[in-house]
C-alpha cells in the first residue's frame, strides 16, 4: 500500500480564518431509509452514535455521522478503517434494504479556523450563517460559488468543509480568497 | 462664475485638501468633496458635451440621478467610462476626463449636430437609416457606430486589476435609504427586536433633511441623526452601512445591494466593490425624492441647475455655482435655495415663481431679505453659449415675450419633487398620480407581494409621497408598524418626533415655461438631457401616432440613457399626455428595472473571474499530466490531456506517436472522469432494465456488458459498461461528461417514477481513480506488477476481478475501447497517482506512452466505436447508429423505446451511421455536410448525410471517418460529395463498413 | 428569485439551490400507449396564468425531488410537498381554493 494522498497535499492557507485541507479521513456513505429502526440499530452498533435527525450530527471523537438526506449519511472516521467500516456495516445491516460504500476519496475535506468563519461561509453560500440560525450540530448541503459542497461547525472558531475532489483547488482558492484579511467585514458578532 | 466660498461645507475636510486632474488639467479640492463639487469650485461649469447634439453641458444635480457630469475615471486598466461626477468622491490623484467630444471638450467637431438639430428629430435613425439598403452596411453602420455611445469601453486587452465579492445576508427589515425617514423607520423596526439594516447610498446619513432645516425633537436635524444613529449602532439587532445602495429588488424578498468599499480611497486595498445578496422579510424604501426640472428655452446650459443641488453645494461643499442665481420655481422648497444663497452673501437677482399668487412663509423670509421675487411669471429663454449669461422674464401664461433680461450666471430650478419608486416598482408595485403634488406614489393596495402573498415592500417618507418633515417623520412610523405588525411581531415604540417646520403653499404643476412657448422655444426645452430629448421630440412623437409611453420612450429614447430618466420620466410623461389630450394616470409610467443605477460588473461577478471564473475539475493524476506537457481538453468541467506533447513535437506529431507506441506496444489512458455509478437493491436489475436498452438483469455476476441509455424522446444520451458486481449491485460507467447528469436522471426516475422500487444509487466517480492499460503488452505489465491473475482464462473479454496490483487494491475491468487487449483498472483516489506511477516504472521496459483523449478518439474510431457527442447529438436514435444489437428485442419496456416506434423513427428514409474513405486518402472536413442533387424550397443546397467523426489514421496512414448519410447502410461501396469548408469544393468519399481496423477483434481477444 | 422549502431536508432553499424539473404529475406512457397518449405525455404541458404545480429538485441540496405548487402570476407559493404522489395532497388543495375560489388544473380543481 501507499500512503493516501489528498487532493491538496494538506493546503494551507492563513487569513481572516485558518484555511486547512484536512489529513486523508475516512468517508462511508450509508443509504437506507434512516427512520428504519433496523437502520438506525445497526449504525448504533456499529459506529456507536445515533442517527441524528434532519440536517442533524453526531459526534465522538474523531468518528461523526452527518445527515445528508431522509436516506442518504456519511461517517466520518479514521481513513484506514473504512474499509473494515464498510463490511462491519454491511454485516450490521443484513438484510435490510442498504447501499454501503466507501467514498473517503471521493471528497476534499477542509477546516476553518478562526472566529470569522461565518462571514467566509456568509460570502459564498447562499444560507443565512447568523448565529441564531446556524448553530453547532448541523450540517448544511448547499453550493459554495459554483460547486456544490457542505459544511458543519465544530464550534463557534472552527467549521468544516467538503466538497468534491475534483473540485479541492477550486474550493480551497475561495475560501482563500474569502479569508483575505483585506476584505474582512467583522458582520457577525465575535 | 462659480467658486469656493471661504467657509461652511458640511462635507469638506480643509485640512486635507487634495489634488485632482481634469483633462489632464491640475486642481485642488478637499477631501470631502466629490468630483462635480470640486470641478464647481474651480469654475468648471462645463464638463462634458450631450450625446445627440454635443451641447455644452454642466453639472445639474448633486446625486445618483445626475444626467450630465459623466466622467471617464482612471486611466489605462483603471479606466471607467460614464461615472457620475456628483457621486465619485474626490482623492488625490483623481483622473477624470470628459466624454462624448472630439477633439476637445472646448472645441467639438460634433457640435455640428447642434447647429443640424432641426435636421435630427425624434425617431431620426429609424426615418433616416432605411434606404438605399446597400448603404447600411458601408455608410450608416460604420457612422453611427462611430458617433453613437456614451463614453468609451476600456481597450480590451486591459484587465481590470481590482477585486470584488459577494455577501449573502439574512435580515427581517431591510431599509433602504439612510435619511431622517429611513433612520427613524429603523429605530422604530428595531426595537421590536427584529433584525434590521440600515444602508445609505452615499458616505452620508441624514439625506436632505440637514440641508433643508427644521427641527426634530428640538434639535437640528444634524442633531439628532448623529443621536439616532449612535442608538441604531448600539442595538445588537441592527447594521448600518454607508456607501451601499440598494440597488434592486426581486421576487421573494431578494433584494441586491452594491457597495463601493474603495472607490473614494483607491490605496485602501481589499476588494472594490461588494455585492450583498439579502433576503429579506420586509424592505422599507426609504429613498426620497428627485428634484424636476422646469422645461423652458434653454434649461441645458452649463450653470442651469436643481434647485436642490445648489442649496447642497453652497450647504454641503461650500461651492456656489453662481455669483448671481435666480430662481425659477412652481412650489416653496426653491426659496430654500434662494435664502440659503443670500445668507451665504451671494446675489439673488429674482425669484421667478410660476404661481400667480406666489408661495407662502418662505416666500415672505424671502421677501424680507431683500429678494425680488415675479409671481406668475416664468423664463422664455436662458441666454448664453457654454455658460449662463441672462435669463429672459416672461409671463407663465403666455407665449414667451420677453418683459425683461435679467443679468445672472446662475439659474436654480425647481419643478416639484417625484418620490424614488423604483424599489418599490422593481417587483411589480403599483403607483397612484397624486394630484396635489404631481408626482406618481406608491398604491399601498397593489405592492409587491412575497411567497406568502404578503406585500413586502413598504416606502416611508419623501418615497412614499409624504413631503415635509413632520409627515415624512409620521410616515415612517406608521410604515415601520405596519411592517412590524405584519411580521407578527410587537410592536414597539409608535412615537414620532415632535417637528418644528416652516408651512408650504400648495404647488402648480408646471410642465411647459411659459406655457404657450411656441415651436422655437418647445425645441430648446429639454426633458432628457442625456440622450437629448426635447418637448418638442415628444410632441412630434405623440403627433406620428405614438399613443404607449413604452413606444414614445423608444421612438425618442427618453428616459433610456444610463440615468433610466431619473429627472425626464415624468415632464415627459406630462408632456406626453398633454400631447395626446390625457390624463397623466391614463398615459401610465414606463417600466422601472433594476439596478437603481449602475452597477460594475465586477461586482456582479464576484471572485468569479481569473482562475476562480468558473470550477475546473482535476482528476487525481492532473499534476503529472500538467508536468509531462499536457495539452488540455475542457471536458465539461474536467481538463483532460488532449495529448502530451515532447520537446520539438507538433501536436498532430504527439497524437501520432501516442497511438502508434499504444498499437504496438503499451499505451496508459487517465479514465478517471468516467462515471461511475452503483445500483444496488431487489429491484436494481429491473430499473436498470428500464435505464438501458439492453437487458442488465441477466448479467451475470463478475461481467461487464456495453449499455445504451435513451431519453424517453429515444434520443440516445449516454453510453458505457455496465459490471455486475454482485446478485444485487451493479456499477454502470458513463460519459465523462455524463456522470452528474446520469446519477441526477436515474435518481429523478426512482423519486418521482417507480418510487415504490427498493434501489440506491450513489455515484462514486471520485472516489477511483481510473487507468486504462491498453496494447499489446498490456498483460504483461500487470503480470510484472503482480498481485492479480489477469491472464485470458482468469480475466477473459468483458470480466471483471477485485484484487491487488502491485500491493494497491483494484478493480480491473478488461474492456476495450480502442480494439487492443486492454484493462480498466480502478483504484481509490488517494492511491491513483501511485498506481500510474508504478504502471509507468512497470511499462518503462515496453515504452508504456500515456496518451490523450485525441489519441482515444482516434482509436476508437478505427474501430467504428462511436462516441456521445460525436456520433450523437440529440436526434439520434441507437438505430441510427446500426447499434440494435445493443436494443433489446425482449424487454416490453424501457426509457425511450415507445419513442422509437413512431413513424418518424422508423422511417427507413433516416440518415444512418456508415464509415466514410476519402478517395484520395485525405481527412475529411469536420461536420461537412454530404451534398445531393438539387436545391430546398429555401434555395439551398440539399444534403444527404454529414462527417460526424474525422481523423487522420496513423494507424492505416489514411483519413478516416464516420458519418451519418441517408440510407447510408443500403449504400455501400457508393461515392458522395461532401463540400469543403468553402462551400464550394468538394471532396469524394466512399461509403464504407465503419470498423476500418482490425474487424474480427483479434487484436483485443488475446 | 424564488424560495422554495424542501420538504426533505427542511431548508428554505433560493432558486440557486434548485434545479427546475417541468410539470408535476405527468402520467408516463410507454409501449402499448396510442399517438395521442403518448404525445399528450412528452409535448403537451399546461401553461397557466394563476395555480400551477412542478417539479423541482434540490440539486444543491439534499438532492430530493418536490413537488411545489405556485401562482405563475403573483409567484406565491402555496406549498411545497413530497414526490412520492400523483396528486397534491388534499390539505395543499384546501388551502389553495382558500386563496384562489375556483381555481382548477388538469384534472385537479377546488371541486376535486
Amino acid at each position: 500500500m501507499s500512503e493516501p494522498m489528498t487532493a491538496l497535499g494538506g493546503a494551507v492557507y492563513d487569513g481572516v480564518v485558518t484555511v486547512r485541507e484536512a489529513p486523508a479521513t475516512g468517508m462511508v456513505l450509508l443509504r437506507a431509509d434512516l427512520s428504519d429502526s433496523a437502520v438506525q440499530e445497526a449504525v448504533r452498533a456499529v459506529i456507536g452514535l445515533s442517527v441524528p435527525g434532519q440536517r442533524g450530527t453526531a459526534f465522538a471523537g474523531s468518528t461523526g455521522l452527518l445527515w445528508l438526506s431522509p436516506d442518504e449519511m456519511i461517517i466520518l472516521g479514521s481513513h484506514a478503517e473504512s474499509r473494515a467500516r464498510v463490511a462491519a456495516l454491511d454485516d450490521a445491516l443484513g438484510s435490510a434494504h442498504a447501499l454501503v460504500c466507501d467514498v473517503s476519496d471521493a471528497r476534499a475535506v477542509f477546516t476553518l479556523e478562526g472566529r470569522g468563519l461565518r462571514e467566509i461561509l456568509a460570502k459564498l453560500a447562499p444560507v443565512d450563517m447568523a448565529p441564531d440560525r446556524f448553530a453547532p450540530g448541523e450540517v448544511r448541503r448547499t453550493r459554495l460559488a459554483q460547486v456544490a459542497a457542505a459544511f458543519w461547525l465544530r464550534d463557534e472558531a472552527s467549521a468544516q468543509v467538503i466538497c468534491f475532489r475534483s473540485v479541492a483547488q477550486y474550493v480551497f482558492d475561495l475560501l482563500s480568497d474569502a479569508a483575505d484579511p483585506a476584505n474582512e467585514l467583522r458582520h457577525f458578532p465575535r | 462664475m462659480s467658486i469656493r466660498l471661504s467657509t461652511g461645507g458640511r462635507f469638506l475636510n480643509r485640512a486635507r485638501p487634495v489634488r485632482f486632474s481634469f483633462n489632464g488639467q491640475r486642481l485642488p479640492g478637499f477631501l470631502g468633496d466629490t468630483l462635480a463639487s470640486a470641478l464647481l469650485a474651480n469654475d468648471q461649469m462645463m464638463v462634458g458635451r450631450s450625446f445627440k447634439y454635443h451641447r455644452a453641458r454642466g453639472v445639474v444635480a448633486s446625486g445618483s440621478e445626475e444626467p450630465n457630469a459623466l466622467v471617464n475615471l482612471g486611466s489605462g486598466n483603471r479606466h471607467e467610462p460614464n461615472q457620475r461626477a456628483t457621486t465619485t468622491a474626490l482623492f488625490d490623484g483623481l483622473e477624470a476626463t470628459s466624454q462624448n467630444h472630439w477633439p476637445s471638450l472646448e472645441f467639438d467637431i460634433g457640435v455640428v449636430n447642434n447647429a443640424l438639430m432641426r435636421f435630427l428629430p425624434a425617431g431620426f435613425y429609424y426615418k433616416m437609416f432605411i434606404h438605399p439598403r446597400s448603404f447600411w452596411k458601408h455608410i450608416y453602420e460604420p457612422f453611427i457606430r462611430q458617433s453613437a455611445g456614451l463614453g468609451k469601453a476600456p481597450a480590451p486587452e486591459d484587465q481590470d486589476p481590482d477585486t470584488y465579492e459577494h455577501f449573502y445576508s439574512f435580515v427581517d427589515v431591510l431599509v433602504v435609504g439612510g435619511g431622517v425617514a429611513g433612520l427613524q423607520a429603523a429605530l422604530s423596526a428595531a426595537q421590536s427586536g427584529v433584525k434590521v439594516m440600515v444602508i445609505e447610498q452615499s458616505a452620508h446619513w441624514g439625506g436632505r433633511a440637514p440641508v433643508d432645516g427644521g427641527t426634530i425633537d428640538g434639535m437640528d436635524p444634524d442633531a439628532w441623526v448623529e443621536k439616532t444613529l449612535n442608538t441604531l449602532k448600539s442595538m445588537p439587532n441592527v447594521t448600518v452601512h454607508t456607501r451601499l445602495m440598494g440597488a434592486g429588488v426581486y421576487d421573494h424578498g431578494y433584494a441586491l445591494a452594491y457597495e463601493r468599499l474603495s472607490d473614494h480611497d483607491p490605496d485602501k486595498g481589499g476588494v472594490r466593490h461588494r455585492l450583498w445578496r439579502i433576503r429579506a422579510a420586509r424592505i422599507i424604501a426609504a429613498t426620497g425624492a428627485l428634484e424636476r426640472p422646469l422645461s423652458f428655452a434653454g434649461n441645458d446650459l452649463p450653470g442651469v441647475m436643481l434647485a436642490s443641488a445648489v442649496r447642497d453645494y453652497v450647504v454641503n461643499y461650500a461651492t456656489a455655482p453662481g455669483q448671481s442665481t435666480v430662481v425659477v420655481t412652481n412650489n416653496d422648497d426653491a426659496y430654500r435655495t434662494a435664502i440659503v444663497l443670500k445668507n451665504a452673501g451671494l446675489d439673488v437677482p429674482a425669484i421667478i415663481d410660476a404661481r400667480p399668487e406666489g408661495g407662502g412663509a418662505l416666500m415672505e423670509e424671502a421677501r424680507g431679505l431683500g429678494i425680488r421675487i415675479e409671481t406668475g411669471r416664468g423664463i422664455a429663454r436662458v441666454r448664453g453659449l457654454r455658460r449662463v449669461v441672462s435669463v429672459q422674464l416672461c409671463e407663465q401664461d403666455g407665449d414667451g415675450a420677453v418683459l425683461e433680461d435679467i443679468p445672472c450666471d446662475a439659474v436654480a430650478m425647481s419643478g416639484g419633487w417625484s418620490p424614488v419608486v423604483h424599489l418599490w416598482s422593481h417587483c411589480g408595485g403599483k403607483l397612484n398620480w397624486n394630484e396635489a403634488g404631481a408626482f406618481f406614489a406608491p398604491d399601498p393596495d397593489r405592492a409587491p407581494t412575497d411567497q406568502t402573498g404578503a406585500p413586502f415592500v413598504y416606502c416611508a417618507g419623501n418615497a412614499n409621497g409624504a413631503m415635509d418633515l413632520k409627515t415624512v417623520l409620521q410616515d415612517a412610523v406608521e410604515q415601520s408598524q405596519n411592517v412590524i405588525g405584519s411580521l407578527g411581531c410587537e410592536s414597539g415604540d409608535a412615537s414620532v418626533p415632535s417637528v418644528a417646520q416652516t408651512q408650504e403653499a400648495p404647488l402648480l404643476p408646471v410642465w411647459l415655461m411659459p406655457a404657450q412657448a411656441p415651436k422655437a422655444l418647445r425645441s430648446k426645452a429639454w426633458l432628457d438631457y442625456q440622450n437629448d430629448v426635447k418637448v418638442s421630440d415628444v410632441q412630434l412623437a405623440a403627433q406620428e401616432g405614438f399613443e404607449s409611453v413604452e413606444h414614445t420612450k423608444r421612438y425618442t429614447t427618453l428616459g433610456m440613457a444610463t440615468d433610466q430618466g431619473k429627472l425626464s420620466n415624468i415632464n415627459g410623461l406630462a408632456t406626453l399626455s398633454k400631447a395626446l389630450g390625457e390624463d397623466i394616470p391614463a398615459v401610465g409610467t414606463t417600466t422601472f428595472r433594476p439596478p437603481y443605477t449602475p452597477i460594475s460588473m465586477g461586482a456582479i461577478a464576484g471572485e468569479a473571474r481569473g482562475a476562480l471564473f468558473q470550477p475546473v475539475r482535476k482528476t487525481p493524476l492532473h499534476d503529472w499530466h500538467e508536468a509531462h506537457g499536457a495539452v488540455w481538453e475542457p471536458v465539461g468541467q474536467w481538463r483532460r490531456p488532449y495529448c502530451f506533447r515532447r520537446d520539438g513535437e507538433s501536436t498532430q506529431d504527439a497524437v501520432n506517436r501516442e497511438i502508434t507506441a499504444t498499437r504496438a506496444s503499451l499505451g496508459l489512458l487517465d479514465a478517471s472522469t468516467l462515471g461511475k455509478i452503483v445500483v444496488k437493491g431487489p429491484d436494481a436489475g429491473r430499473f436498470l432494465d428500464m435505464m438501458y436498452t439492453n437487458m442488465m438483469s441477466t448479467l451475470p455476476v463478475g461481467k461487464c456488458r456495453y449499455g445504451l441509455m435513451c431519453s424517453e424522446n429515444g434520443f440516445l444520451s449516454d453510453d458505457g459498461v455496465v459490471a455486475r458486481i454482485d446478485d444485487q449491485t451493479w456499477l454502470c460507467h458513463t460519459t465523462t461528461g455524463g456522470a452528474d447528469r446520469i446519477h441526477a436522471h436515474m435518481e429523478e426516475w426512482l423519486q418521482t417514477e417507480w418510487w415504490e422500487w427498493k434501489v440506491w444509487t450513489a455515484n462514486l466517480t471520485e472516489q477511483y481513480a481510473q487507468i486504462a492499460v491498453v496494447g499489446p503488452q498490456a498483460r504483461t505489465v500487470l503480470e510484472t506488477l503482480g498481485g492479480l491473475d489477469v491472464s485470458k482464462e482468469a480475466l477473459p473479454f468483458m470480466h471483471w476481478v477485485d484484487g491487488t496490483l502491485g500491493g494497491l487494491p483494484v478493480r480491473v475491468y478488461r474492456i476495450s475501447f480502442s480494439g487492443e487487449l486492454s484493462y480498466e483498472i480502478a483504484t481509490p483516489a488517494s492511491h491513483g497517482r501511485a498506481l500510474w506511477d508504478r504502471l509507468l516504472e512497470a511499462g518503462a521496459a515496453f515504452d508504456a506512452t500515456p496518451y490523450g483523449t485525441e489519441a482515444l478518439h482516434v482509436m476508437r474510431a478505427e474501430k467504428g466505436f462511436i462516441m456521445i457527442g460525436d456520433e450523437t447529438d440529440g436526434t439520434v436514435i441507437p438505430q441510427d447508429l446500426g447499434l440494435h444489437w445493443a436494443i433489446s428485442k425482449k424487454k416490453d419496456d424501457f426509457l425511450g423505446k415507445r419513442a422509437q416506434q413512431r413513424t418518424h423513427m422508423t422511417d427507413p428514409d433516416r440518415w444512418k451511421l456508415v464509415g466514410l474513405e476519402t478517395l484520395d486518402g485525405s481527412v475529411l472536413p469536420d461536420g461537412a455536410y454530404a451534398v445531393a442533387e438539387g436545391r430546398n424550397a429555401n434555395g439551398q443546397r440539399n444534403t444527404e448525410g454529414r462527417v460526424t467523426s474525422t481523423y487522420h489514421s496513423p494507424t492505416l496512414g489514411r483519413g478516416i471517418a464516420m458519418g451519418l448519410v441517408h440510407r447510408g447502410p443500403d449504400r455501400m461501396g457508393e461515392v458522395i460529395r461532401f463540400a469543403r469548408d468553402d462551400g464550394e469544393t468538394m471532396i469524394e468519399a466512399r461509403i464504407v463498413n465503419p470498423v476500418f481496423f482490425d474487424p474480427d477483434g483479434e487484436k483485443q481477444n488475446v | 428569485m424564488l424560495i422554495l422549502t424542501c420538504p426533505y431536508c427542511g431548508v428554505a432553499a433560493e432558486e440557486t439551490e434548485l434545479a427546475p424539473g417541468g410539470e408535476a404529475h405527468l402520467t408516463r406512457f410507454g409501449p402499448g400507449s396510442d399517438d395521442a397518449e403518448f404525445e399528450s405525455y412528452l409535448f403537451y404541458r399546461e401553461n397557466p396564468k394563476g395555480v400551477h404545480f412542478e417539479r423541482w429538485r434540490h440539486a444543491n441540496g439534499c438532492g430530493k425531488w418536490f413537488h411545489a405548487a405556485r401562482c405563475t402570476n403573483t409567484l406565491e407559493v402555496f406549498g411545497t410537498y413530497p414526490a412520492q404522489t400523483t396528486e397534491p395532497p388534499a390539505a395543499l388543495r384546501e388551502a389553495i381554493s382558500a386563496k384562489r375560489p375556483g381555481w382548477s388544473w388538469r384534472s385537479f380543481s377546488e371541486e376535486t
